[in-house]
């Protein structure tokens, strides 16, 4: 009887975390604290950072693997994996996706439609890391799907590398959502470098008034434009454009209050979940993830910066009435609506009646639909 | 209205029905083997010759219900019924008949059809042409059609040389004759005919982009182009808009539009200064016009009940 005792209690003793725990699983559950901490404490995108953060510590639980217990992220038929089916089908990023276009006002956009340029140029940062990927050895799929951290988009940057890296895809996903918190460290002395004091002091035209036809139109035409050159953008921007056409048309307010909250709200829990989940130590703890990080902070610099200097160089072919604060530069990337934040708090530092919010949405909506397009364009190249 | 409603779902329908066609013209007989004395053998341990069938498109095939001959004279039949006497019949009920993506299904031509769902009532006649063509449900469309040549020996098959693919640059190189003798004249029943172990796209980008310039300035210049079209489509559009809301301005002032001022933005028409204005107004003034006006934010309407009260359901969440 006592023998049939200790049998059972060592194996228990076999299935708990304390038996199965090594360094790795504690590193990853300080990275897991350290991301709820930098969200609850220091306010740092906390709708992302809080579930990554938390999910970090759910996947790094140390258990037995081989007790075929169906509780891993990476076990089939577990409830984690099947929540995880979101992530690595790719199903999340477009429903996320929907939920940004039908709370994003395209008006600032419409009303200046050059500064859909700048949305552009921002996506430099990234082919700039693309290169510098292949540079460092990665093959073109994972250096396309590494490289998507540049355009500061997690749903674009989850579904890209489920396609083309999708072991990579929790190294991509955490890389990406910490920079888009981090965007409002790395991005201000950027834009100082590249500007001078003149340039920051630069008064733009208040945007016109945009009607509702031409808001019910942006999301038809853009649709069309934009996937006919990219089809395999379809995913992305179609749900982009559909749900911003669901707020715009005056006719669906309750499918586009619902998509622009209760869906979205959903989608990211599990998202923000299964992704943080998805780290187990086993696969996150390696050289490539360093490597990933690194790159990721490299194509968020470029992209920054592409942005910030296409500004100054479409500035010598604009009349002087119509100059662009360089400042919005930067707003390129598509860390919405952190990084026009960042512009207009930067412009309002120089220039206290300068507010370039509004401005600044306009290459921030378009760096999504770029970013977007950016993704179809490594997925049809490489996929 | 109706009839205009009626004609509409028509077209939808209509469309759908072709998407449905579409999806079934993605079949594609891949590779046969018209005598098989020491090939592949049956489920039966029998050796006959066979046909194999590939899923061309990315998404599930059904092929149930499609036909399959080897007699070319239905072609000169009009009726339906009279040509699906004359052909086998994929039949309905067997889950086997759903074709995952790009894979390949095996019909052995053993003249058998007692056998299962994949054996043809027809056999293929070694020493002459084998004309073979599959048909959609309706019997009276091809799906696709080849004719074997008299020439190709035994235990050698007919085969594409890329799945699904015609090649449209040389189509007499769409087929060719496999004969195992060469690691690329394999023959693949049930498989690839080209076996592949890596994604090609990234081979080719591997091999010709290898610092990523290419792709860089492709990817580019899409991206750019995608947003310039964008911004000159929203360009046009804007005046279009601007020159319809004159017209319309000039009309309800009942002048036409030379008569209408040229317009210019005034000075000071920031939404914020006239915000300051007003405010101004209100904090020093206390001036009220007792004009009616309208509102431009919203009313938050609480609809309270005790029923859907947070109050009564949810603990209050921890202030920080």
């Amino acid at each position: 009887m006592t023998e049939f005792f200790i049998s059972n209690l060592r194996d228990f003793w076999h299935l708990t975390g304390f038996y199965n725990a090594t360094w790795e699983h504690f590193v990853m559950l300080a990275v897991g604290l350290f991301f709820i901490w930098l969200a609850i404490k220091k306010d740092f995108e906390p709708m992302l950072l809080v579930p990554i953060g938390f999910g970090m510590l759910i996947g790094n639980i140390p258990f037995n693997t081989e007790a075929g217990l169906e509780i891993g992220i990476y076990e089939e038929g577990s409830v984690l994996n099947i929540l995880y089916n979101g992530v690595s089908a790719g199903w999340y990023p477009p429903l996320i996706f929907l939920g940004i276009g039908a709370m994003t006002d395209f008006s600032a956009l419409i009303a200046n439609p050059k500064l859909m340029l700048i949305g552009a140029a921002a996506q430099f940062g990234i082919f700039g890391a693309y290169m510098v990927a292949l540079l460092l050895g990665f093959e073109p799929d994972q250096a396309g799907a590494i490289a998507i951290i540049g355009g500061a988009d997690g749903p674009t940057a989850i579904f890209l590398s489920s396609k083309l890296a999708p072991n990579l895809m929790g190294a991509i996903a955490v890389s990406a959502y910490s920079y888009m918190a981090l965007v409002p460290v790395i991005q201000p002395p950027l834009m100082r470098l590249f500007t001078t004091k003149k340039e920051r002091l630069i008064k733009m035209k208040p945007a016109r008034a945009v009607s509702q036809n031409e808001k019910i139109i942006f999301p038809i035409v853009g649709l069309l434009l934009t996937c006919f050159v990219v089809p395999s953008g379809i995913p992305l921007l179609g749900m982009l454009f559909f749900g911003n056409l669901l707020r715009e048309c005056g006719v669906t307010t309750r499918l586009a209050k619902t998509a622009s909250n209760a869906l979205t709200d959903i989608v990211t829990i599990l998202l923000g979940m299964t992704v943080g989940a998805s780290t187990q130590a086993s696969q996150f703890l390696t050289a490539e993830t360093i490597g990933i990080f690194a790159l990721g902070f490299m194509a968020f610099i470029i992209a920054s910066s592409s942005g910030v200097l296409f500004v100054k160089l479409f500035n010598l072919f604009l009349p002087k009435s119509k100059k662009i604060n360089p400042l919005i530069g930067n707003a390129g990337v598509s860390a919405v609506p952190m990084s026009a934040r960042i512009s207009n708090n930067l412009g309002l530092e120089y220039d206290p009646s300068n507010y370039l919010l509004m401005h600044a949405m306009g290459p921030n909506v378009s760096g999504v639909i770029g970013s977007a397009v950016a993704a179809g364009v490594l997925l049809g190249f490489l996929a | 209205m109706k009839k205009k409603l009626s004609a509409l779902l028509l077209i939808v329908m209509v469309c759908a029905v072709s998407a449905t066609a579409q999806t079934r013209g993605a079949l594609r007989i891949n590779e046969i083997m018209v005598q098989n004395d020491s090939s592949v053998v049956d489920d039966y341990g029998c050796r006959s010759g066979w046909i194999e069938l590939f899923n061309s498109s990315f998404a599930p095939l059904e092929i149930s219900s499609v036909y399959i001959t080897n007699n070319k004279a239905v072609l000169n039949i009009s009726d339906a019924q009279e040509r699906k006497k004359m052909m086998y019949a994929v039949p309905l009920g067997d889950v086997n008949t759903k074709m995952p993506k790009r894979q390949h299904v095996i019909f052995w031509a053993d003249g058998e059809p007692t056998r299962g769902t994949f054996h043809t009532s027809f056999t293929l006649t070694p020493g002459q042409d084998n004309w073979v063509g599959v048909f959609d449900a309706s019997a009276m469309n091809v799906i696709d059609s080849i004719t074997v040549p008299a020439s190709l020996l035994a235990n050698t098959s007919y085969a594409r040389a890329i799945d699904g693919k015609e090649n449209e640059a040389e189509p007499e190189k769409t087929w060719e004759v496999r004969d195992n003798l060469t690691a690329t004249t394999y023959i693949t029943p049930s498989s690839n005919n080209i076996i592949t172990d890596s994604n090609t796209k990234v081979e080719t980008f591997k091999t010709q982009d290898k610092n990523g310039f290419a792709m860089t300035i492709m990817a580019m210049c899409i991206v750019f182009s995608a947003l310039l079209l964008l911004c000159i489509c929203f360009y046009i559009i804007s005046k279009i808009g601007e020159s319809i809301s004159k017209r319309n301005k000039a009309k309800s002032q009942g002048a036409t539009l030379n008569d209408m001022p040229a317009s210019k933005h005034p000075e000071h028409d920031s939404g914020e200064e006239i915000a300051a204005i007003v405010m101004a107004l209100h904090e020093h003034l206390d001036a009220h016009d007792q004009e009616n006006t309208i509102l431009t934010i919203n009313k938050v309407k609480k609809a309270y009940s005790p029923w859907s009260s947070k109050i009564y359901s949810l603990r209050e969440v921890p202030r920080r």
